[in-house]
Formats: structure tokens, sequence, C-alpha cells
């Protein structure tokens, strides 16, 4: 683990809430999957099962008016970025009520009210988006950061190397996150890749990049305190990859044929959660009944969450054109 | 602008203005500039270079390289920050050279402009125009001359123009700037050298309506943007063989104004459509069986066209235009459809 010294400003308090960040994607997730079992939710369900110290590790240290660009794969940004449980889970239920209004589903989380901009089911298709948000920043000298997560295989498309391109060239505050969980789908980072050592990618467009070990959660923290603080402090952009490892299938329908269940068992020793809770606990920097309490809090959160999304309602078949284009005749739900 | 006349001094109104289409364009892109700071143009060339088409020759000068942004050869990139820049509250419009280059940019147009309202619950719009140069007759060959802009107009969430006239390049400009929705502008490469004149205060027009650019009550001939001055030709040619066309502009290629077509085919009876697309799939396809969908019993011979010839755009200039409609095919459709040879 990276050690306290590294962290000066990290409070007992604060590392209670990284665990229980994690620990409530994970139960939620847990939650999804069984859903997903009973066919509650449909189409794809990507899980971010390990993964969590990524978006964990970063999302807290942005404020308020920073814009965050996600993928497919973006339960967990969603939560942690403050898109309420209840509407995340009611869009996942496809749901009215849902965050997106249930159109678009377990891919497609958008909330303004928190500058979620997705929800990106276009591998790389969200960087661009990420350089234009922070284009538009950029030019009314507005200090915002934009942060953009993506998984490796969106490293092999050319949206990649245009993005880092022109948020380099044009000096824009883009927090570039490189999700590196070694897989693209099926395809190990090894035979997609000339250079597997993503982070040395981003140098090629002269933006300071770091690799950091992403299951473990002060680590990507500490890198992203660095790296926001200096996008802040240049307006430049900055790149992070975080190594980590998907625990579970890539989708519901992934048979996991092209890894082998010891690496998959390897890293689960590694798990970001087991990991930092065994730490706080032999640091005595947690008590086993505040442990009880944030599983408490948790399971009560997502039992409302479910309430919440199985109560919810259709919308009407009527309205399937709707929002197609603007539409001013139906309420307004926020649009600027 | 040096072609722009200045007002006689007794005149009361504006007077008109001799210039190009080009010109119109860029007088629209200056307008918008000076309107509206959330305004920029961004594509491959259109500042040191002055734009592919010389359309944005001189505007860097006037607004500097922010608002007048030179971008690498990087379409779904620099489209795709435009579509991040019109969401965070900017109007920018993309220039992007030609409709085939589009196509690298497909993917940030179809997969994120076109969804994001109605994906996000309407949380999200994407207030952007982009401006691309369309069609042959430059002899450019098969990557620079197609007509692709009824593949956009079968995308839901977009909105489709095709200027044709000095009116429509200087006045849609504003108006799709107005539009919470992304709006694609087709500029037909053979009209920049255009000229006519222009009012002195020639500003915004409406985009959602088709116009008749000529009345007429024997056939009706259906067109839009470069196609529609062979079209008028033929017109012409047609009177003198005691036919009386009625001409129809598009000008939105999405939303089609069915009201228009079906208005004018209700009174001639006979419709040829007139496309620089391709045949098979195409915007002409969706023009034909809208008017048989609507107005079949109005009809009294069956709907013509006159498309692309299914080929790649070759060079030659013989073959070249060979592939895409000319005057006389325009003719010789008009007079099949009144039945006459």
């Amino acid at each position: 683990m990276t050690t306290l010294a590294d962290k000066p400003h990290l409070s007992r308090q604060h590392m209670l809430d990284l665990l229980k960040h994690m620990i409530r994607i994970r139960r939620f997730e847990d939650k999804c999957a069984e859903l997903y079992t009973q066919e509650k939710i449909r189409g794809f369900l990507h899980l971010y099962d390990g993964e969590e110290a990524v978006a964990v590790g970063i999302i807290p240290v942005l404020d308020k008016r920073d814009r965050v660009v996600a993928t497919y794969r973006e339960h967990g940004h969603a939560l942690v970025r403050g898109v309420p449980m209840a509407t995340t889970l009611a869009e996942m239920l496809g749901k009215q009520e849902g965050c997106s209004r249930g159109r678009g589903g377990s891919m497609h989380l958008f909330d303004r009210a928190t500058n979620f901009y997705g929800g990106n089911a276009i591998v790389g298709g969200g960087l661009p988006l990420s350089v234009g948000l922070a284009l538009a920043d950029h030019m009314r000298r507005a200090d915002i950061v934009t942060a953009c997560f993506f998984g490796e295989g969106a490293v092999a498309e050319g949206e990649f190397h245009e993005s880092l391109n022109l948020a380099a060239l044009w000096g824009l505050p883009v927090l570039f996150v490189c999700e590196n969980n070694l897989y693209a789908m099926g395809t190990a980072l090894a035979i997609s890749e000339s250079e597997t050592d993503i982070q040395r990618k981003a140098s090629c467009y002269q933006i300071s990049a770091e690799a950091v070990d992403g299951m473990d959660v002060v680590a990507v923290e500490a890198a992203a305190r660095r790296a926001i603080h200096a996008i802040r402090e240049t307006g430049k952009p900055r790149f992070l990859e975080c190594r980590t490892y998907r625990l579970r299938a890539h989708s519901m329908f992934d048979a996991q044929l092209y890894r082998d269940k010891g690496e998959v068992e390897s890293w689960r020793q590694r798990d970001p959660i087991t990991r930092f809770r065994s730490w706080l606990e032999t640091n005595h920097m947690v008590h086993s009944d505040e442990l009880t309490h944030i599983e408490e809090e948790v399971a009560a959160e997502i039992a409302a969450a479910v309430a919440f999304a199985e109560a919810g309602t259709w919308e009407p078949v009527e309205e399937l054109a709707r929002f197609t284009y603007e539409d001013r005749t139906f309420e307004d739900r926020g649009v600027q | 602008m040096s072609r722009r006349r200045t007002a006689p001094k007794e005149a009361a109104a504006p007077a008109a203005a001799e210039l190009t289409y080009r010109d119109a364009i860029r007088e629209a892109i200056r307008d918008a500039m000076r309107r509206d700071e959330r305004v920029f143009l961004m594509g491959e060339d259109v500042g040191r270079y002055g734009g592919c088409y010389a359309v944005s020759k001189g505007l860097l000068a006037e607004f500097g390289p922010e608002r007048i942004r030179d971008t690498p050869l990087s379409e779904s990139g620099f489209t795709g920050a435009g579509i991040g820049a019109a969401m965070a509250g900017m109007r920018p419009i993309v220039e992007l050279m030609t409709v085939n280059f589009s196509l690298l940019a497909l993917d940030q147009i179809l997969n994120t402009a076109a969804t994001v309202r109605h994906m996000s619950g309407n949380q999200f719009g994407v207030p952007l125009v982009i401006r691309m140069a369309t069609g042959a007759g430059r002899q450019l060959a098969a990557q620079h001359s197609h007509s692709l802009e009824g593949w956009y107009a079968h995308i839901p969430g977009i909105k489709v123009l095709a200027p044709a006239t000095l009116e429509d390049a200087r006045g849609m400009l504003w108006t799709a700037l107005q539009d919470p929705d992304p709006v694609l502008i087709f500029e037909n490469v053979m009209l920049y050298n255009m000229t006519g004149k222009l009012a002195a205060d020639a500003g915004p027009v409406e985009i959602d309506k088709a116009a008749v650019r000529r009345a007429g009550r024997d056939v009706t001939l259906i067109t839009y943007g470069g196609s529609l001055w062979k079209t008028l030709e033929a017109a012409t040619a047609l009177a003198a063989e005691s036919i009386d066309a009625e001409v129809i502009d598009l000008r939105s290629l999405r939303p089609l104004d069915d009201a228009t077509v079906m208005a004018s085919v209700s009174k001639t009876r006979r419709a040829v459509i007139v496309d620089e697309g391709w045949r098979s799939g195409s915007l002409s396809a969706e023009i034909g069986m809208r008017i048989v969908e609507q107005a079949f019993w109005e009809l009294d011979a069956p709907i013509g066209r006159v498309c692309s010839e299914e080929v790649p755009i070759p060079y030659p200039r013989h073959l070249e235009n060979a592939a895409i409609p000319q005057v006389p095919k325009i003719v010789a459709a008009a007079k099949s459809a009144l039945g006459r040879a």
C-alpha cells in the first residue's frame, strides 16, 4: 500500500469514505447481477468488479463544476459522482424514472446535475467528446477539468490518438484515465498492442503521464490529486494509466474462454476492497462495528433503490419519438 | 468584401450586391461570429490556408486563431470535439472538407451527435453545425466527388440542409446555429463560384420548408443543391416545347417538406426527382415512396428519377459528366412522364 506519508491530508474519515464508496459499488453491482439473472435488467451488463479503486480514487478529487465522461462500464463512476443509486438502478431497469429516462439503460447513464456525460458504448467515442467539453471551458477561461475514462481497448482506436493530440496541441484541461484491465473484451493487451506500456503513448503527444496500481485506492487518489492539481495549474492535459483487473466476465454473455481461472484467482488476491479493508484493520483505522455500519447503510440504500426502480413506470409508447429533437411542447427536464 | 458594392447614397433600400455563393457563406459565418461570441469555426485548413474552397478566406485575420481554428487531419477527433463543445454551451461550426472525408467522422455524427438527446432523456443536446462540400463536377475522381447527403438524411436526430441559392447560402447558417440540435449543411462544389445579387440586408431564412423555384402546371421536378440549376435549365428547355414544369427546391433533406411536394404533385399529377446521389436506396427513392404513400391517386404517370449512375465518380470529364444528372436527361425524364418521346 501507499504509505500515509504520501497522503498527509488523509483523515480516518476519508479512508472510511473511500472504503464505503467501493463497497457501495460492489454490493450494488452484486444486486445488479442478481436482477440480471431475474431478467429484470436486460441487454448488456458490464460490471466493474475489481476496478472500483479507479473511479473511487479519482472522481471524489474532482469538484462539482468538473465534468465526467465514462464508458459502458460506468455504474461505479455514476455512483461515486453522485448520480443517485435509485435513478441509476431505475435506468438499468428501463424505467422512465431512470437517470436517462430509461432510454439508455446500463450503458448510457447520463446526469446533467452532476455533469455526467455518459455512458458511451462506442469504444474510444468518449475521448473526442471530452476534448470538446474541455475546449469549451478553455475558450471561456473556465477553471473546469474534464475527466475522461476509457479502457485500454480504446488505445487501439484512432480517436484515442486524435484526442490526445488535440488536447495537447490546444492545451486543454482533460484528465485522460486509462482503466487498463488487460482485456478488450476477450483480447489480451499483448495480442492487440505493439507497445503494451500504455502510459508511454501519452508522451508521444507531449502529455505528462503516470502509471499507478489501480487496485490500490490510496495510490490512485494520490496520483489523481497530482494530475488534477497539475491540470488546474497549467491548463494542460494529463494522462493516468490505472493498472487494474476485471474480476468478472466482460458482460453477462461472456464465457471467459480467453483467460484461465488461476489468473483471475491471483488477481482476486489483490481485490481493492479486501486489500484496503485489511490494511485499515491492520493499522487499527477501522473498527468492526464501523464496517458493519457501512454494510448496513449500503444494504439499506440498495434495498431502497430496488424498491424505487421496481415501482418505476414504463414510458408510454406514445412518447417513443419524444426528444429525438428538442420538443418544447413537453415539460422541460432541465435542458440548457 | 471586395466584390461587394457600396449602396448608392440616393437609394433608400439597401442595394443588391454582386457576390458569389462562396462569399455568401463567408458573410454568413462572419455575421454569426460577430453576433454570438459562442460561435467559432473549426476544421482542416480553415485558417491560414483560407479554407480548401476559400470559404473562410480572411476570417482568421478578423477573428484570430482561437475562433478560426485550424485542426489536424482528425475528422473524428475534431467533429467529436465540436459535439463536446456544443454540449458545453458553445455554438461551433465544424467544416469537413468534403462529404467523402466526413465518413471518418460518421461515428461521432451518428453515434453521438444524433443520439445524445434521445438517449439521455433530453438532458443534453448538441447545438452543432457541420458544413461540408458535396458533389461532382471538378474532376476530383472517386474519393472527393460523391453526394452522400442522402445517407445523412437517413439519420433521426440530425437535420440536413442543402442551400442552392445565394439567399440560402447566406441565410441558412444563422438559423441552423439557433437550432438546439445538430444541423448538417451541404454545399455543392459547383455552386461556390456562382455569382448573383444578394440584398445587402439579406439575413436568416427558415430552414424547414421547400421552395417552389419555378411554378408550372404539367410536371413537378423535385431537386436540391447543385442540381437545382440544371433542373431550372431543363424547365426552360421544356417550356420551348410547351411543357410547363414546376421546380421544387427541397432545401431541407431532413426533415422533408412533404406538404409542398404533395401540393405540387397533386396539381401537376406527374413527378420527376433529380438527385445527384446514387439511385439505389436513395433520397430519391424515399421521396418517390412518400409520393406513392401520400398522393398515389393524384398521379397520372409513373414517377421518374434522374440520379447518378451507379459507379464511383470517374476522373475524365466526359465520364464524370455522364455519371451525374445533366439537363438532357432531366428533359427526357420529364417528357417521358408526359408520355412524350
